[in-house]
C-alpha cells in the first residue's frame, strides 16, 4: 500500500524536489505576507487613535495624520475626565464585577453538577437548555427583558443591566467549564469521597483549584463582553449617572463630534483598563480560549 | 458510576441543586423572554402603557412591509459577505499563527487588541478615520481614501463588513490556531513522504481536519452576525437611508424609537428563528455521528 502510494506520488511529480520546495516557499510566503499585512491593518488605526488623542484640534487639522504631535497635549484627556468619565468608569466596574463574580460562580456550580451528576435526566436537560442558548441571539429577547425589568421596578438602575447580563453569560461559561471539569480524573473525586468529603467540599477543594485557568478565561471573556456591552444599558437605563463607558462614549461623541482628538482620547481612556488587564492575563486568556473552542 | 454502585441514595440530590441558581437565572432572563417575545408579537404595546391583545395584526403589517425583505436582504448580505471575507483570512492567519516561532506568538498578542475595544469605540474610531473632510484620506491627500464612505449605500455596506472583519478575524484566527495545533504532525510527515506539497497538504489535510473548527467558527460568525447591533448603530445608524438597516437595528428602531413593541417583537421572533435554523443547518453539516465534537464546539 505504502509502496503503491509513494510510487504514484513519484510519477505525479515531474521534477521531484524543486516543485515541493517551490510550493513550500509559496505557501509560507502567502501566510507570512498575510500575517504581517494583517498586523499593519490592525496597528494603523490603533496608532492613529493614540497619537491623535495627544494633538490639539489645530494640529489635528494641519498635520500629517501619522506624524507624532509636535506639541503633545493632555487637554483632551482633561476634557474627557471632566466630562464625568470617572463616574462612568465606576459604573462599568460595578456592572462588570457585579455580573462576572456571580455569573462565573453559578456557572461553575452548574458545570460541576452536570459533570458529577452525569446520568441524571434533569441535569442533561439543563445542559441541553444551555447549549441551545448558545444558538439563540439573546439580544432578540431584549423587549421582554425590558418589560420584565420595568415590572421588577429596576428600570434605570445598574442592577437592570447586571441581572440579564448574568443570564446571558451562563451558556458559554457552562460549556467551557464543563469541558474542563470533565478532565479532572474521576479517581480523585472517588478517593476524596471515600475520605468523607461532601460534593460541596470536593467542588471547593478539588474542582475549583484544578480548573482555575478555565475560570480566569471564562471571567475575562465574559467580562470583556459585559464591559463593552452597549444594547442593555441603551435600553434599560436613561439617566446620565447610570451610563457605563460604551454608552458614555457614544453620547460624548455626539456632543463633541467636531473635536476628534477629544473623542479619540475618550476611546483610549475607556480601553486602557482592559489593555492593562489583558497585559496581565493574556497568556491564560489566549491559551484558554483556544482550548475552550477548539475541542 | 462508582458513586452509583456505592448505593448512595439521593446522591444526585446535592449535585442537582448546584445547577439551580444558573438554571433560574437563565429561565427568568433567557427562556421566559424567549416565549415572552412570541406572546408580545401578538399584542399592541407602546413600551409604557397597557399591553393589549392585537391578534395577527402585527404579523400581517410586518410581513407585508417592504422594509422587511430589505432588512432580511441586508442582514444576509452582511452575514454572507463577512463570512466570505473572514473565513479564508482567519484560516490563513490561524495556520500562520500555529507555527511555533516566537515572533508569531508576539503577533498573536497584537492581533487580539481589536477584541479589547468595544464595538462603540471601534465604530467611533472608524467614523472619524473615514471622514471625507477630516479623516485619514484627506489628511494624507490620498484620493482613493477620500470618499464619502458612510454616505453611499454600497460603500457603507463595505465599510461595515471591513470593520466587522477587523474586529473579529483575530478571534477566529485564534480558534483556527488551536485547531491546527491539534492536527497530528504524523499526518503531514506521511503526506510529505508521499510527495504531497505544502499546498496540497493544506487542502487535503489541514482543511478536512479542521472541519469541526470551521463549523464552530462559522456558527459563531453567522449567529453572531445577527447581533451586530451596536457597531452598526453607532457607525451608520442603519444609513445612508436604510442601506445598512439589519434586522436587529430594525427591531430596535420599531420598538424603542417608534414605540411599536408589537411589530418589533415580530422581528425579534424572526431573529430567533433564523438563529436557530442557521445553527441547526451548520450542525447538520457537521454530521450526526459527531455529537461529542459538537458538544465541545
Amino acid at each position: 500500500m505504502a509502496v503503491a502510494t509513494s510510487a504514484q506520488a513519484t510519477s505525479r511529480r515531474e521534477a521531484p524536489g524543486t516543485s515541493y520546495g517551490r510550493k513550500l516557499l509559496r505557501l509560507n510566503w502567502l501566510g507570512g505576507t498575510a500575517g504581517w499585512l494583517w498586523l499593519v491593518i490592525v496597528i494603523v488605526p490603533i496608532y492613529w487613535i493614540v497619537i491623535t488623542s495627544f494633538k490639539d484640534q489645530s494640529a489635528f487639522f494641519a498635520q500629517n495624520p501619522f506624524a507624532l504631535p509636535a506639541e503633545p497635549t493632555l487637554a483632551n484627556y482633561q476634557l474627557v475626565i471632566e466630562s464625568d468619565f470617572p463616574r462612568y468608569f465606576l459604573n462599568s466596574v460595578i456592572i462588570t464585577a457585579g455580573t462576572i463574580i456571580p455569573a462565573v460562580a453559578i456557572a461553575f456550580m452548574a458545570a460541576y453538577a452536570i459533570i458529577r451528576g452525569a446520568g441524571s435526566k434533569f441535569l442533561a436537560g439543563v445542559n441541553g437548555l444551555f447549549l441551545m442558548g448558545l444558538a439563540i441571539p439573546l439580544q432578540a429577547t431584549i423587549i421582554p427583558v425590558y418589560l420584565l425589568i420595568i415590572k421588577m421596578h429596576l428600570y434605570d438602575s445598574l442592577l437592570a443591566i447586571i441581572l440579564p447580563s448574568i443570564a446571558f453569560s451562563i451558556p458559554l461559561s457552562v460549556l467551557v467549564l464543563t469541558n474542563f471539569i470533565r478532565d479532572v480524573p474521576k479517581e480523585l473525586f472517588e478517593s476524596m469521597r471515600v475520605d468523607g468529603a461532601t460534593e460541596w467540599g470536593m467542588l471547593r477543594s478539588l474542582a475549583l483549584p484544578l480548573t482555575r485557568p478555565a475560570l480566569v478565561t471564562v471571567s475575562i471573556y465574559n467580562g470583556l463582553g459585559v464591559w463593552n456591552g452597549f444594547l442593555l444599558p441603551l435600553i434599560l437605563t436613561q439617566s446620565p449617572d447610570k451610563r457605563p463607558l460604551p454608552l458614555a462614549l457614544w453620547t460624548f461623541q455626539g456632543q463633541y463630534s467636531v473635536n476628534v482628538p477629544a473623542v479619540l482620547a475618550s476611546v483610549v481612556l475607556t480601553t486602557l483598563p482592559i489593555v492593562v488587564l489583558y497585559a496581565i492575563g493574556r497568556r491564560q486568556l489566549l491559551s484558554g480560549l483556544t482550548a475552550g473552542f477548539s475541542r | 458510576m462508582g458513586t452509583r454502585a456505592a448505593g448512595q441514595v439521593g446522591r444526585s440530590g446535592p449535585v442537582a441543586w448546584m445547577a439551580l441558581p444558573a438554571l433560574v437565572f437563565f429561565l427568568v432572563f433567557g427562556v421566559v423572554p424567549l416565549f415572552g417575545v412570541l406572546v408580545l408579537s401578538f399584542t399592541q404595546w407602546d413600551g409604557i402603557g397597557a399591553i393589549n391583545p392585537a391578534g395577527l395584526s402585527n404579523w400581517r403589517s410586518v410581513l407585508s412591509d417592504p422594509g422587511l425583505p430589505h432588512a432580511l436582504w441586508v442582514t444576509f448580505e452582511i452575514m454572507i459577505l463577512s463570512w466570505l471575507v473572514q473565513t479564508p483570512l482567519s484560516l490563513l492567519l490561524g495556520v500562520f499563527l500555529a507555527g511555533r516561532q516566537r515572533y508569531r506568538a508576539f503577533l498573536a498578542v497584537l492581533y487580539f487588541v481589536p477584541l479589547l475595544l468595544s464595538s462603540a469605540a471601534i465604530a467611533i474610531t472608524y467614523k472619524a478615520l473615514l471622514d471625507p473632510n477630516f479623516g485619514l484620506g484627506a489628511g494624507l491627500n490620498i484620493g482613493f481614501l477620500t470618499q464619502d464612505w458612510l454616505g453611499k449605500d454600497n460603500l457603507a455596506l463595505g465599510v461595515v463588513i471591513f470593520v466587522v472583519s477587523w474586529q473579529f478575524i483575530p478571534f477566529h484566527s485564534l480558534i483556527y490556531q488551536g485547531g491546527v495545533r491539534q492536527i497530528p504532525t504524523t499526518m503531514y510527515e506521511a503526506a510529505s513522504i508521499d510527495g504531497a506539497g505544502r499546498l496540497r497538504q493544506f487542502f487535503s489535510i489541514t482543511v478536512p481536519q479542521l472541519k469541526y473548527t470551521i463549523i464552530t467558527s462559522s456558527t459563531l460568525m453567522v449567529v453572531g452576525s445577527l447581533t451586530f447591533f451596536d457597531l452598526i448603530f453607532v457607525l451608520t445608524a442603519g444609513g445612508p437611508g436604510d442601506a445598512t438597516r439589519v434586522l436587529a437595528l430594525d427591531m430596535y428602531k420599531r420598538g424603542f424609537q417608534a414605540n411599536l413593541m408589537g411589530p418589533a417583537s415580530v422581528i425579534a421572533v424572526l431573529l430567533v428563528l433564523i438563529g436557530l435554523a442557521l445553527a441547526l443547518i451548520l450542525r447538520r453539516l457537521g454530521g450526526s455521528t459527531t455529537a461529542s465534537q459538537q458538544e465541545g464546539a
